[in-house]
């Protein structure tokens, strides 16, 4: 039962699947459990970030693609619903309309992406769609008629969903039982059926010749098949998930705008995500997106403590200033790329390796000696 | 030795050389053309003489970029902070050295303006033969990791701007004899844009004549062509290769300079917001030419000037319109190395 | 001193996951042409990749002069003395005859700093160099390109020359022109490893010879020998090579 839920494709350590446990019960428990609005959207942006990342990891983890424009497929699954339900109204048709619309726009965008540029080399590839993503972005705020431009647009969701609408009056283990909460689970459920969705595509017969293309191109090509079809269909799952992450957060948010969803910011957070977590493991993407998430809206107080017990001391205390952050992250990226590529996650799946293999050494040894 | 060798039919003459000029006529091409759009003779000049200036400054940090790519197939995603750098040291200089640069005298001007600029060359030079040896080495030949650490290193390095200059924009103020303007006729030109350009063709000229005319230069467009074959000679590409990274690094901390003049201000996110404009220059000039990178620089400063007038709201998209275009007539870009 | 100049011993080299040399083991003597024949496919241009150091043996030895090469770069491998003509010639196309002859003679800045005696005994030997001296050599014809590839490799004298299929596409006057010149070069006491399909240009030349065939040497011998051994070229060359002659 739990094989055909993980498509056959276990955390294969102790340590990673306590990591996982630990993090999908804090998820699911969340507002019991960490009571308070800002702790409660630390866990709704894990939840969007999982399935974000995850989508990126089946373009560069499975498929070896760097792509810049993935935060471009974020912002259009958030613009549908944004832009959908400012113009029809807080319904969920306006929803499904606004879903519907930015999947097939992204279909299509990453269709041409795809079939235009997967033939060149990775590099350009990489320089390409940065220049399309930055286009995008560009293009978003211009039309500020339809997207609200750069102040974006806030808007109603459904009622259902509303902090207004109240399920029951008394609340339950303390934790009033409104739309907000609704809100939660609904993305919490949706976070755990996408990623459950993709953990049984990179493990279906797709998904392998995917990694075949990953390992040696020539040599898939040489097997008969088609790689750039299989590279272009990678790219445009990526993009769709990616695009119900992004309708994901806007109905989260109540909001988006360019910064959001669109930001060059965001798409630099995916790649430390995808690449501290772990490429090639969407098990990478939840411990990742988690670490990430919880540190860059806490470690930024930990520093804080730091900083200010370094004041006196100059240098230091300017490179553990709040703000800097991210400087530490990218020199954990940095170390990541060229220490444990395989991240978190493929770190903690070869020591339970090596470590099961010393067992059975050991094992055969003593059976060898008596 | 004498030659016993039977002389071998030899044709009396090669094909004509036809040397590729159709890209170099683009530039006046597009300049005729933005004229009578336009409308006002004037107006034209200023437009022209503000994007050959930015195209020169453009083209100054680009031509690194793309030699070391055309050298190594090394993509330095990070080559934005050379530029970032660059700036902010000349703040530095220019404060440090604040009466020089408010002085009436036009030579103490200069001399501050120089002074940055050689610090700027000198300070990323070394940055970067310290990021070649940390950065890039470790990946080699590794695409997928050069392009996600150099991305790394940008980060980092962006951050350790702010660490030491601060995450606020500083303004940088021209010195006083690079304020005001030229006038020719009616036409008003900027005097520090008419002092871009020609530091410019400086650099572009030099950079030229360093090419045809030295070993090294020599070595550098046999290396773009056929890195095996440089080192079947017996040369080690990889210090060539190290020696046009500190020079492609010195030469974005000189762009840089120049930009935040330019722009009159420096802030930490300058470079990462000019490699998009980087990129599509060396694509649009072919990944590796010099020449197609001064082309297309040129060509993306006065597209980007000409449609900031005519416009506005295309101007944002022009770079990248004025890609699909010249991809489209010429998929490998303006000048397409034949590479193996 | 005595022994071959270049030796090579149990060469395996991969490239990626495959296995090209299955144990190669070569003797090339001094002062003399060893041809290395084989059919496509059959190991020759890895053969002598692998001497150049552009691949590395995965196992084997690979001696020059005594010296154990194997491990080292190319460009210390090519400064002790090799000179290679790949199969693609490498000619720098961009660059003029002239450039393309700086950068191959080692010790000169530019074109009056080459040893002007041997440059023009090159001259003699190719005077096509001469003729179009200025020119851009991606100008040059598929033949004076070979031509221009071989002057690069002589230009400044080197012990052992590795020539990889120097008749490849060549018009029968400039291949009699070519087998000229190889023969002019060997009074010079250069030894010369040369990789050729072609039998009846080999047969012009060479000295020694050594076939190959599924990444081994399936014989060494003299070309003599070989020459007028016809049952023995139907064995070794098969049908292929039959076709040249």
């Amino acid at each position: 039962m739990l094989s055909r839920i993980l498509s056959g494709d276990f955390p294969r350590s102790r340590v990673l699947t306590a990591v996982l446990i630990v993090v999908v019960l804090g998820l699911a428990l969340a507002p019991f459990v960490f009571p308070g609005a800002r702790a409660l959207n630390v866990a709704a942006k894990i939840c969007v970030f999982i399935v974000l990342v995850a989508s990126f990891d089946l373009l560069l983890g499975y498929t070896g693609i760097v792509s810049f424009a993935h935060t471009m497929f974020f912002g259009i699954g958030a613009y549908g619903v944004a832009v959908a339900i400012t113009r029809m109204g807080p319904s969920w048709a306006a929803v499904a309309a606004g879903v519907g619309v930015a999947l097939v726009l992204s279909f299509a965008l990453s269709l041409v992406i795809g079939l235009f540029s997967l033939r060149v080399k990775a590099m350009f590839y990489a320089m390409i769609t940065l220049a399309v993503a930055v286009a995008f972005q560009t293009l978003a705020s211009q039309l500020s008629d339809l997207t609200g431009g750069e102040d974006g647009l806030s808007f109603k969701v459904p009622e259902l969903l509303t902090p207004s609408f109240s399920l029951s009056e008394t609340p339950f283990l303390g934790v009033s039982l409104n739309g907000k909460l609704i809100s939660y689970y609904l993305l919490f459920a949706a976070t755990v059926l996408l990623f459950l969705v993709m953990l049984r595509i990179v493990n279906s017969p797709f998904g392998r010749v995917l990694q075949a293309i990953r390992e040696n191109e020539f040599r898939a090509e040489a097997l008969g098949y088609r790689t750039v079809a299989y590279r272009t269909a990678s790219n445009v799952l990526s993009a769709s998930f990616a695009t119900l992450a992004g309708a994901l957060l806007a109905l989260w948010l109540r909001y988006n705008g360019p910064d959001t969803s669109l930001s060059f910011e965001i798409m630099i957070d995916i790649l430390l995500i995808v690449v501290i977590g772990g490429m090639g493991t969407l098990y990478g993407a939840v411990v990742g997106s988690a670490i990430f998430i919880i540190a860059q809206n806490y470690l930024q107080d930990l520093m804080k403590l730091a900083s200010n017990a370094t004041s006196g001391v100059p240098v230091l205390r300017d490179l553990l200033h709040p703000d800097r952050w991210l400087l530490w992250l990218g020199l954990l990226f940095i170390i990541s790329v060229y220490r444990f590529p395989i991240g978190i996650v493929g770190k903690l799946r070869v020591n339970a390796w090596i470590k099961a293999r010393a067992k059975a050494m050991a094992a055969a040894t003593a059976k060898g000696v008596s | 030795m004498s030659s016993s060798a039977a002389t071998p039919a030899v044709p009396d003459a090669l094909p004509e050389v036809k040397a590729d000029r159709i890209p170099l006529l683009l530039i006046p091409a597009l300049a005729l053309l933005a004229l009578p759009a336009i409308g006002s003779f004037s107006t034209w000049v200023t437009l022209t003489f503000a994007g050959l200036a930015m195209g020169m400054i453009i083209f100054i940090i680009a031509s690194g970029l793309t030699l070391v790519f055309g050298l190594m197939d090394v993509l330095n995603f990070g080559h934005g902070v050379f530029i970032t750098l660059g700036a902010f040291l000349a703040v530095s200089v220019l404060g440090a050295m604040a009466p020089w640069s408010t002085s009436d005298r036009m030579i103490l001007n200069v001399a501050v303006v120089l002074v940055a600029m050689l610090v700027a060359m000198v300070v990323t030079g070394a940055v970067g033969l310290g990021y070649e040896r940390l950065i890039i080495r470790p990946v080699y030949g590794n695409g997928l990791k050069q392009i996600l650490i150099t991305m790394g290193g940008m980060i980092v390095g962006e951050e350790l701007i702010k660490v030491i200059w601060g995450p606020q924009a500083i303004p940088l103020p021209l010195p006083t004899a690079f304020r005001g303007s030229v006038l020719f006729g009616e036409a008003a030109v900027e005097r520090y844009r008419l002092i871009a350009v020609v530091i410019g063709l400086i650099v572009f000229a030099a950079m030229i004549w360093v090419l045809s005319n030295t070993k090294v230069g020599l070595l550098i467009r046999a290396g773009v062509h056929d890195r095996e074959m440089v080192e079947s000679l017996g040369y080690h590409i990889r210090r060539l290769f190290v020696g046009v990274f500190v020079a492609g690094s010195a030469l974005a901390g000189l762009g840089g300079v120049m930009w935040g003049l330019y722009q009159q201000g420096v802030m930490p996110q300058m470079g990462s917001a000019v490699n998009v404009l980087l990129f599509i220059v060396i694509i649009i000039g072919g990944m590796g030419s010099v020449g197609g990178c001064f082309i297309g620089a040129l060509l993306v400063g006065l597209v980007a000037n000409y449609t900031g007038f005519l416009v506005p709201k295309v101007a944002l998209f022009s770079n990248i319109l004025l890609m699909v275009v010249i991809l489209l007539w010429r998929p490998a870009g303006l000048y397409s190395v034949g590479k193996r | 001193m005595s022994g071959p100049l270049l030796e090579l011993e149990g060469v395996h080299t991969h490239i990626g996951a495959y296995h090209i040399l299955h144990g190669v083991d070569l003797q090339v003597a001094r002062g003399e042409l060893t041809v290395l024949l084989g059919r496509n496919g059959a190991g020759k241009t890895t053969t002598l990749r692998t001497i150049m150091g552009l691949w590395h043996a995965s196992a084997g030895h690979v001696r020059f002069d005594g010296q154990e090469i194997g491990a080292q770069s190319t460009p210390e491998i090519a400064r002790k003395g090799i000179a290679y003509v790949p199969e693609n010639m490498g000619i720098f196309a961009d660059l003029t005859v002239r450039e393309n002859m700086i950068l191959a003679a080692r010790g000169a800045k530019n074109a009056e700093e080459i040893d002007a005696k041997r440059l023009e005994w090159v001259f003699s030997l190719f005077p096509a160099m001469k003729k179009f001296w200025q020119h851009p050599a991606g100008l040059l014809s598929g033949g004076q390109k070979q031509m221009l590839a071989v002057a690069r490799a002589i230009v400044e004298p080197r012990h052992l020359l590795l020539v990889d299929e120097p008749s490849k596409g060549l018009a029968p006057a400039i291949i009699q022109n070519m087998i000229a010149a190889f023969r002019e070069l060997k009074q010079t006491d250069t030894t010369i490893l040369l990789v050729e399909q072609n039998f009846n240009f080999a047969r012009q030349l060479g000295d020694q010879v050594a076939v190959m065939d599924g990444g081994r040497i399936v014989h060494s011998g003299t070309m003599a020998a070989l020459a007028e051994d016809e049952a023995l070229q139907q064995r070794l060359l098969g049908l292929s090579l039959g076709a040249h002659q």
